[in-house]
This record gives structure tokens, C-alpha cells and sequence, in this order.
């Protein structure tokens, strides 16, 4: 596929949510853990981060924001990784930097990571404002504000779009 | 398709630059690069991408460009395994795919000893260790499966052009020491992220002197570095590697890197000091010599995977097992990485080394590596693995504990009963 151009129309809508704080180094092992990757998806996301946060899968709410360490979702290529946060109603995930392959499948999937050195400023429960275009976080219960990478050019339309495969269908259907 | 020669482009640069059709690329640069080859498995393959496919109405962009394996679900143990390598089979033959290796092999090991990887190519795979391509001289990534339907569907991808981090290796390993131990030992210099999704590039006298086997394991661990992939520029050991394996290494000559191309980092190492690695749970980057290693009890030791359970790594293991004993209360379990490397240890006595000194044979697959396949940890157990990764939880149970280290130090592991240190076994034969 090309590298896709930038949608004009591509704005996604601020995000609020609750912040859920993981470390460093979050593997995709233990966000879609092995023993559960043969069955359902729906499945396998009721043990997302199951070894590091055991109330998260029970407890996040649609729009929540995973607020990571350094290199989150290193490891598998497995994008059932990204899939079971968004399964969950993840509405982003910040860190100060990904995994490579999770990264390009988080929005491959319609899923928003953001770059965001947040220094551990947000604390675990905090209300969250992110707004992915422009590249802004505000931390409504600490009444601060933070500065994340604003989503790539050449990302944006894939996740306005809902993920690569409607992005491509639209693509498709424009040539044909 | 020559490759574009320019002095001051990077290897990574240059074959990026002919894929995506230009003369030249820059870091940072988001090109549309052409894809030579794209491997697929199935447990991130065919169950992953034929439903989008199918919305996308449309099949492989070509089916001669695609090699799909099947390692991950081998043999099936369930009604899901086996559903899963039905449907692998089933989706080969609708997309009159030829290369397909059913069962036979963990798919990186496969993709290189049935000839498919030339240098210069720009290959995608669907599994994070697709970075073992790089000791081939081909720029080969992974990718999720969302990701490789849209490869399928166009031939094409878009990447961010990777700066080059050089690690520059001189001296000579001493005997006991091999690819495996340089690898935990970069991830505890660099950590998993030191490489910054770019590519890390293996140069030096001590790169120069390693088997293609060996360079695989450098290459394939470029994942744990956080690597886009990891590049060893070939040269006549590639080209006659690619022979043997009944490829074609054609134009692999042109696709040379003397490092004086501009890198973003370069770091240098010295392998003569190099003593055996051990990484601790959980986290390869947790690694240190063997001798500094608190010396656990081991329950269960595992030579496996597309990283350690190579010919070269059966014989390694083989050389400090032969006429000894696997410790009472320990396990070791071998599944060789392919059913021709289980064929060429048969032949050569090396399986009959392992068995003898209580080693069980399991097929060739990802397995326990991944938590899949035979060979689990239970609550509380120890491991001690050849393996690339010993995350929390990923070999068994969430309370379980993984250590790496090279086939020699996890066979001199098994014959203890404890974390042990090689060198010993290996001067005095019993």
C-alpha cells in the first residue's frame, strides 16, 4: 500500500477518560498473554495486562487512557495486543515511546498512541483530556497541561478512517 | 535491479532507496517500498488476514512472492490448533500459494535454509523476529497481520527510512561463547529500546567469522534491541550459505557497507572478553556474565526456538552433554528448530548425544517459547532457555521464572541442576 496522504477531513475528536499507569518495558505477552491466543479475541482481552494491572480488564471504561512507560508494546508483532485494548474501549495509550511493530498496528487498528514524555506528572486515576491531531494532553485533576507529538501526517487518515482496512477499502473504492 | 551506489548511503538506505524505486533515501524520510517476499504463519497469517481480505475483495497480490509456515500451533493439541492448520492449508491452496512449509520448521529458519532470502531484498514477515532475515543482506521486518493484509493486498508498504546504529565487534570468541552471548550482552548495554526502531548494522572481524547460523542468532535478537531489523552486510560465507540452501545469491556482491557511510551511532565491543551471558527474569536486558549469575535451581531447561535450537546450537549443546547426565530433579527439552535440522542432528549422532543423557525430543515449532506449544512452566517453576525472551509469564504461568543463555550454557544448566557456567564441561570431558 502507498503511504497514505494526509485526510484534510481527518480530525478525531478530543478523548476523556480515566488514566490507568503501567511501567517500562510493557510486553505484548502480557497485554494479549499466549495461552489465550488461540481462541476468541473477546476472550483473550479479559487478561490484557492481567500480570502487571489485575484490575484493569474488569475495571477501565470506554474512552480510558493507558498511560505507559518507556517502550510499550515491546516484543510480538501479535496485534491482538493493540486489538484487546481496543476491545476494552481504550480511547489511547501515551508513552515516552513504543514498540515499533506495536505502534504501526495500534493504528492500523483505529487505536491513537502518542509520543508524550509525561514525566510522571499524571497520577493512576486522573481525568484525562487527549487530543491526538494537535498533539495536546490536558490533566484535568492535576489542572495541568502536557505536550505529546501530535499523530503523523502519514497516520492520520489510516486512524481516521478506523483502522488500515477501511482506510483501503475507501482507497479501493476511489480507484475503481 | 542494481543496487543504487552511492558511497554515502547506509546498506539499510540502499535497499530501501531500490525498493521504493529512488536513487537515494534519507532517515526520516516516509517511503512506498515494493515488497520482494512477504513471509507469513499461522497464527498471525491466514486466520488473521483472509477476513480482511475478503473486505477487501481481493486475494494475494502474488502468489509466488509469498511463503507462509506453519510453526506456531505444531502439532495440534485442540480442536482451535487444529482449525487453525486446517484453515491454514485450506487458504494455501484457494491462493494457489506453492511455498508452504506445513509443520515443518519455525518459519525463520525455514525461510533461510530453503533459499528464499537473497541480500538486497525488501522482505516483510508476520512475526517480530523477521529481523533473522538481516543476515542475509536483506532489509526484512515484522509486521502485524493488519499490516501484512495490506501488503498482500498491494505489494507494498510505507516505511519511515531507518537511521544505521553500527555495532562494531573485534576480537575472537573463545570457545564456550557464541552469537547467543553477544546478543544478551548488547541488550544489557543498549536496553530493549536501544534500538530505537532503526536498524542495527553487525560489522567487524568477529561478525566476519561467524557461521550464517550464528549471524541468524544476531540478527534475529536485533527484536529484543527494539530494532527495526539487523543488517550483516553479506559477503562470500552469505553467498555460499544461500547456495548451499539452494538459492540464488545472484547479485549479493553489489550489496556491500564498508561503515564509512554516515551512521546515527556506532558502539564497539570486544568478543575475545566476552564471557558466557545470562539473562535474568525478566528481561533479556537483565544479562551479565555467567560466573556474576546467582546460581538457581533449574527446573526445567529448554533448547527451542527460532533463536537457539539451530544445527549449530544442537551440537553446542551436544559437545557439553555427551557422556553426562541431565541433574535428577531438572528436565530438558529439545525441539529442534526444523524437521531438516531434526534429520541432519539424527544423522550426525548429535540426537542420539541428547537423548542419551535424558533429553526429550519435542517437534519443531515456536512451542514452549511462546507459551503455545509442549513444555509450559507451572506456578513458581524455573526455566532456563535458549530461547530469545523470558518475559513475565510468556513460557507458563505468571509466577514462573525464565532465564536465557547460549545452548552451551543452557546444557551445562541441565547437567547441574543449577545455573552453570559452560567453559568447565567443555575443558574436561567426563
Amino acid at each position: 500500500m502507498a503511504a497514505p496522504s494526509v485526510n484534510p477531513g481527518a480530525i478525531l475528536a478530543p478523548i476523556r477518560g480515566r488514566a490507568w499507569l503501567v511501567g517500562d518495558d510493557v510486553d505484548t505477552d502480557v497485554l494479549a498473554p499466549g495461552a489465550y491466543m488461540r481462541g476468541p479475541v473477546e476472550e483473550l482481552a479479559r487478561h490484557c495486562l492481567e500480570a502487571v494491572r489485575p484490575d484493569f480488564a474488569a475495571g477501565v471504561a470506554e474512552g480510558d487512557i493507558v498511560v505507559a512507560g518507556r517502550n510499550f508494546g515491546m516484543g510480538s508483532s501479535r496485534e491482538q495486543a493493540a486489538q484487546a485494548l481496543r476491545i476494552l474501549g481504550v480511547g489511547a495509550v501515551l508513552a515516552p515511546s513504543f514498540g515499533g511493530i506495536f505502534y504501526r498496528n495500534a493504528f492500523n487498528l483505529g487505536l491513537p498512541v502518542l509520543v508524550c514524555d509525561h514525566g510522571g506528572r499524571i497520577a493512576d486515576g486522573d481525568r484525562l483530556v487527549v487530543e491526538p491531531m494537535a498533539g495536546r494532553v490536558a490533566d484535568e485533576t492535576a489542572g495541568i497541561a502536557l505536550d505529546s507529538d501530535a499523530v503523523p501526517d502519514h497516520l492520520a487518515a489510516i486512524v481516521a478512517s478506523g483502522g488500515l482496512i477501511p482506510y483501503l477499502k475507501q482507497r479501493f473504492a476511489r480507484q475503481s | 535491479m542494481a543496487a543504487p551506489s552511492l558511497a554515502a548511503s547506509t546498506l539499510a538506505e540502499r535497499i530501501v532507496a531500490r525498493a521504493a524505486g529512488r536513487d537515494r533515501v534519507r532517515p526520516g524520510e516516509i517511503v512506498t517500498a515494493r515488497v520482494d517476499l512477504a513471509m507469513i504463519h499461522d497464527s498471525g497469517g491466514p486466520r488473521r488476514v483472509k477476513p480482511m481480505l475478503e473486505e477487501l475483495g481481493v486475494g494475494v497480490w502474488d502468489p509466488d512472492r509469498v511463503v507462509v509456515v506453519s510453526d506456531h500451533y505444531v502439532p495440534a493439541v485442540d480442536a482451535q490448533s487444529a482449525a487453525i492448520l486446517k484453515l491454514t492449508r485450506d487458504w494455501v491452496k484457494g491462493q494457489a500459494i506453492r511455498h508452504f512449509y506445513d509443520q515443518m520448521g519455525i518459519c525463520h529458519v525455514v525461510l533461510a535454509e530453503r533459499g528464499h532470502l537473497r541480500p538486497g531484498r525488501f522482505v516483510v514477515g508476520g512475526d517480530s523476529h523477521s529481523p533473522t532475515g538481516g543476515a542475509w543482506g536483506a532489509f526484512m521486518f515484522g509486521v502485524g497481520a493488519t499490516d501484512m493484509a495490506g501488503v498482500l493486498a498491494t505489494g507494498e508498504t510505507w516505511l519511515r527510512v531507518p537511521e544505521t546504529i553500527l555495532l562494531h565487534w573485534s576480537g575472537q570468541l573463545a570457545d564456550g561463547v557464541c552469537a547467543k552471548d553477544m546478543m544478551l550482552h548488547l541488550c544489557a548495554r543498549l536496553g530493549m529500546d536501544g534500538g530505537r526502531y532503526q536498524v542495527v548494522q553487525y560489522a567487524g572481524p568477529a561478525i566476519a567469522a561467524l557461521s550464517m547460523t550464528e549471524r541468524m542468532t544476531l540478527s534475529n535478537m536485533a527484536a529484543e534491541l527494539g530494532a527495526q531489523t539487523g543488517l550483516i552486510a553479506p559477503d562470500a560465507v552469505t553467498a555460499a550459505g544461500i547456495e548451499a540452501a539452494g538459492g540464488d545469491a545472484g547479485d549479493w556482491a553489489d550489496w556491500q557497507d564498508d561503515g564509512t557511510a554516515a551512521c546515527a551511532e556506532r558502539h564497539s565491543f570486544d568478543a575475545g572478553s566476552l564471557a558466557p551471558q545470562v539473562a535474568a527474569p525478566h528481561s533479556p536486558a537483565n544479562a551479565g556474565p555467567v560466573d556474576a549469575a546467582e546460581p538457581a535451581a533449574i527446573d526445567q531447561c529448554y533448547i527451542g526456538a527460532c533463536t537457539g535450537a539451530k544445527l549449530q546450537d544442537l551440537h553446542a549443546a551436544a559437545r557439553v552433554l555427551k557422556g553426562r547426565q541431565v541433574a535428577a530433579g531438572t528436565r530438558l527439552l529439545v525441539a529442534p528448530a526444523s524437521t531438516r535440522i531434526t534429520a541432519a542432528a539424527a544423522a550426525d549422532g548429535t540426537l542420539a548425544a541428547l537423548t542419551a543423557a535424558g533429553a526429550i525430543l519435542l517437534p519443531s515449532g515456536c512451542g514452549a517459547c511462546a507459551g503455545y506449544g509442549a513444555g509450559v512452566l507451572a506456578e513458581d517453576e524455573t526455566c532456563m532457555a535458549s530461547t530469545a525472551r523470558n518475559f513475565r509469564g510468556r513460557m507458563g504461568a505468571t509466577t514462573s521464572r525464565v532465564w536465557l543463555g547460549s545452548p552451551y550454557t543452557v546444557a551445562a544448566t541441565a547437567v547441574q541442576g543449577r545455573i552453570a557456567d559452560p567453559r568447565p564441561f567443555l575443558a574436561e570431558r567426563p
